[in-house]
């Protein structure tokens, strides 16, 4: 348990330190901590093996995986901006659009023996495909679950949020069963593509990257630049001016929920081709990493929550290969609560009303 | 009709009605067989009434949404496996336990004094639950909660893997079996072929917690959990020591929740890491939810509701309904499903409950109130 021991320091800091002390566990408590496992295993690396390597790899790999949960913590942030929820359902919406990608492209006969342009013109159709279907799935949960209590107080969509994740939850479990299943492995995801300094790039650590760095400039330019991204910010800032300003805050939500929704589904493609096992668990499982990220990142921010997500798949990647796989969501959630008592403004994030 | 809505506004009106219902809850043993499983069904549902409960204290009374309840389940299951089993046979400790448990190697301990233990336990462990939320507000307590709740089955399952000297922590997924059943001074054989005495039992628990509950609900504590769910701020400005009394909600929710945890795990005889999921913390909140947040005989109703939901009507009642309509899966395996979407509609059509708390219905039926609050969340 590195987490729970490393988060010691900061303790006895608070408590006993003066007001310096404390400003520096403040302000780089947490970058400390998170700094602990690389170089803890990074220190083992070289004392091992003379190299880091090994860590290096891991540090990668956690860059890969963790670029797909940057999609799910945009999402996650995106709606916490706007409407001050936790989307529980967020991480269950990703799982369907796992599910709607492998039934998509078996059912447009995309297999092992596909030539590489049809693959790559069937998944960029299945990605759009789940993309607008999860994006659609998404406008309609806050249609029904979270509008009707917009003015309830604020534990009411929490609660109906957790009902909707189990509902999607058990719609996947209908759909594949209680067991992971396997999908067709299209883009041969093991296959090494290149080594650069002893790091081994995969072929599905490129698809990530492509499908995840893409998407995110895009939304970024979207939310800066356009006149709905604009309305978006407006809204997140202050509702009731937004509206008098003119904005329809409805659609606004709307529309958030949508985007969120699109970047889950492309997650959920890239995730069922990364992994090629999906089953209906993997969205609690990964919903809550890529909320733990936008904590990490500073809720409603959503740089932070790709460096969150970043940092998080990191974390999953050094725990999973040095700890125990078994030990990881105990980590990462030993971290989640950490960061929750010392820096619940996140990262990069400023103080929020609710958490500060 | 007039004088009949005089008559339930009288407290003897429900005060009649509750000492007609623990009535009909103790002779109700005799209605039907010993071992069958209406009487399975109803024990568990004491069981659950008491959990529901402390739930209750810390969501519905104090304001505090704990994703992470099912962790008290566990620890209180778990102190069960511990003091009250063979799993640890190379220690040998006998405590005022039963004729036959007296013969087994391993810790055996009173069945009262092991309950007595979980609730310690888990009110200590609620403490470490509650200190690091008490900054946070809102839906991040639900999320630190979660985290514990998950955090606490991680150890559960890997339990066998950690070892102090010759003691491991649990016994993982295979489970801590041949748990003693509960052994009370007496003549009541508790075996799994006569239900009966544990079904007292846990109405006797149920009782307490009641009492606990109504005593706790009207005193100092209680109005300042109510004080401070309404508004944090004003309570906090009114004097009501916030870290203090919000401590005492999780202590007191997670000591309940220590107890029915140790009665189910002597019940069900298998402590096995599966059990603690965090499906189930939502399970116990459906049931609070569905009776109305606060509202105490509510939260009864709710648990004893969705139990026999979750183990008569599902199952046996309703499980062939989807192969009669021609569809292919067992709707026992939905549970969970059905649950959620309950959630979600009790939310939007009754938020209040089925047996909603006063204050609380005054407030939902106030649409000066909710405009208020509109603006409060939109600000």
């Amino acid at each position: 348990m590195e987490a729970s021991t490393a988060a010691r320091p900061p303790t006895t800091a608070l408590s006993t330190g003066g007001s310096a002390v404390r400003t520096f566990a403040n302000r780089y408590g947490l970058i400390v901590l998170l700094l602990a496992l690389p170089v803890y295993y990074g220190i083992k690396d070289l004392v091992d093996q003379g190299n880091i390597q090994p860590l290096a790899q891991n540090l990668f790999n956690g860059l890969s995986n963790g670029s797909i949960l940057a999609l799910i913590a945009v999402g996650y942030t995106l709606v916490y901006g706007i409407i001050e929820l936790i989307n529980f359902a967020h991480g269950d919406v990703f799982m369907i659009g796992s599910f709607v990608s492998a039934g998509f492209f078996a059912t447009i006969g995309l297999g092992l023996t596909t030539g590489t342009l049809g693959i790559v013109f069937g998944l960029l159709l299945t990605l759009i495909v789940a993309m607008i279907a999860c994006g659609g799935l998404n406008v309609m949960i806050e249609r029904v679950a979270y509008r009707p209590l917009r003015s309830a107080p604020k534990l009411a969509p929490l609660i109906t949020a957790v009902g909707m994740s189990f509902v999607l939850q058990n719609v996947g479990l209908l759909w594949l069963g209680g067991s992971p299943a396997s999908v067709d492995d299209l883009i041969h995801a093991q296959q090494n593509v290149f080594t650069i300094l002893g790091v081994t790039v995969q072929r599905a650590d490129l698809l990530a990257f492509a499908v995840t760095i893409p998407l995110v400039i895009v939304m970024v330019g979207f939310i800066q630049r356009s006149r709905l991204g604009k309305a978006m910010r407006a809204t997140a800032q202050d509702p009731e001016a937004a509206r008098l300003m003119g904005i329809s805050v409805d659609t606004t939500i709307s529309l958030t929920f949508l985007i969120g929704g699109m970047l889950a589904g492309a997650a959920g493609l890239t995730y069922a081709l990364y992994q090629t096992t999906i089953w209906y668990f993997q969205g609690f499982e990964a919903g809550l990493l890529a909320f733990t990220a936008a904590v990490m990142g500073g809720i409603g921010n959503i740089r932070g929550a790709v460096l969150g997500a970043l940092i998080i798949g990191c974390i999953q990647q050094i725990s999973d290969n040095r700890i125990g796989t078994e030990w990881t969501p105990a980590i990462v959630f030993a971290y989640l609560i950490v960061i929750m008592v010392f820096r619940p403004q996140g990262l990069v994030g400023e103080e929020t009303r609710e958490a500060g | 009709m007039a004088a009949f809505s005089d008559l339930r506004r009288s407290p003897w009106f429900s005060r009649g009605l509750a000492i007609a219902a623990i009535a009909f809850a103790i002779i109700f043993p005799f209605l039907t067989s010993e071992a069958g499983a209406t009487m399975n069904t109803a024990t568990l549902a004491l069981a659950y009434v008491v959990m529901a409960l402390g739930l209750n204290i810390v969501v519905g009374f104090a304001g505090l949404l704990d994703l992470g309840y099912v962790a008290f389940y566990a620890i209180g299951s778990y102190c069960v496996g511990w003091f009250m089993s063979d799993f640890y046979s190379n220690t040998t400790i006998h405590l005022l336990t039963s004729k036959f448990a007296h013969t087994l190697p391993g810790i055996h301990i009173f069945w009262i004094f092991t309950v007595l233990i979980a609730m310690v336990l888990c009110a200590i462990a609620g403490i470490i639950i509650g200190l690091p939320t008490l900054r946070l507000r809102g839906d991040y307590i639900a999320i630190v909660t979660l985290a514990f709740g998950e955090i606490v089955r991680v150890f559960a399952l890997n339990g066998d893997s950690i070892k102090i000297g010759a003691y491991q922590l649990t016994n993982g997924r295979q489970g801590i079996t041949a748990v003693d059943a509960i052994s009370i001074p007496g003549q009541l054989p508790f075996s799994q072929l006569n239900l009966r005495p544990w079904y007292w039992v846990a109405l006797g628990m149920v009782l307490f917690v009641l009492f606990i509950n109504l005593r706790v609900r009207d005193s100092r504590v209680g109005r300042a959990w109510i004080a401070i769910r309404e508004d944090e701020v004003a309570a906090a400005s009114m004097g009501v020591p916030l870290v203090k009394t919000k401590l005492m909600a999780y202590a007191l929710g997670a000591a309940l929740g220590g107890m029915a945890g140790a009665f189910l795990g002597s019940y069900l005889t298998n402590i096995t890491s599966d059990s603690f999921q965090f499906s189930f913390s939502i399970y116990v909140l459906a049931m609070i939810i569905l009776g109305g947040l606060g509202s105490i005989w509510g939260v009864v109703l709710g648990a004893v509701a969705l139990t026999y939901i979750n183990y008569n009507l599902i199952p046996d009642v309703l499980n062939p309904v989807p192969s009669d309509l021609g569809l292919n899966f067992q709707l026992s395996d939905l549970s969970f499903g059905i649950f959620g979407f309950l959630l979600v509609i009790m939310m939007v059509l009754r938020p209040e409950g089925l047996l909603p708390e006063r204050r609380r219905k005054l407030e939902l039926a106030d649409h000066v109130g909710v405009e208020d609050q509109m603006i409060q969340v939109q600000a």
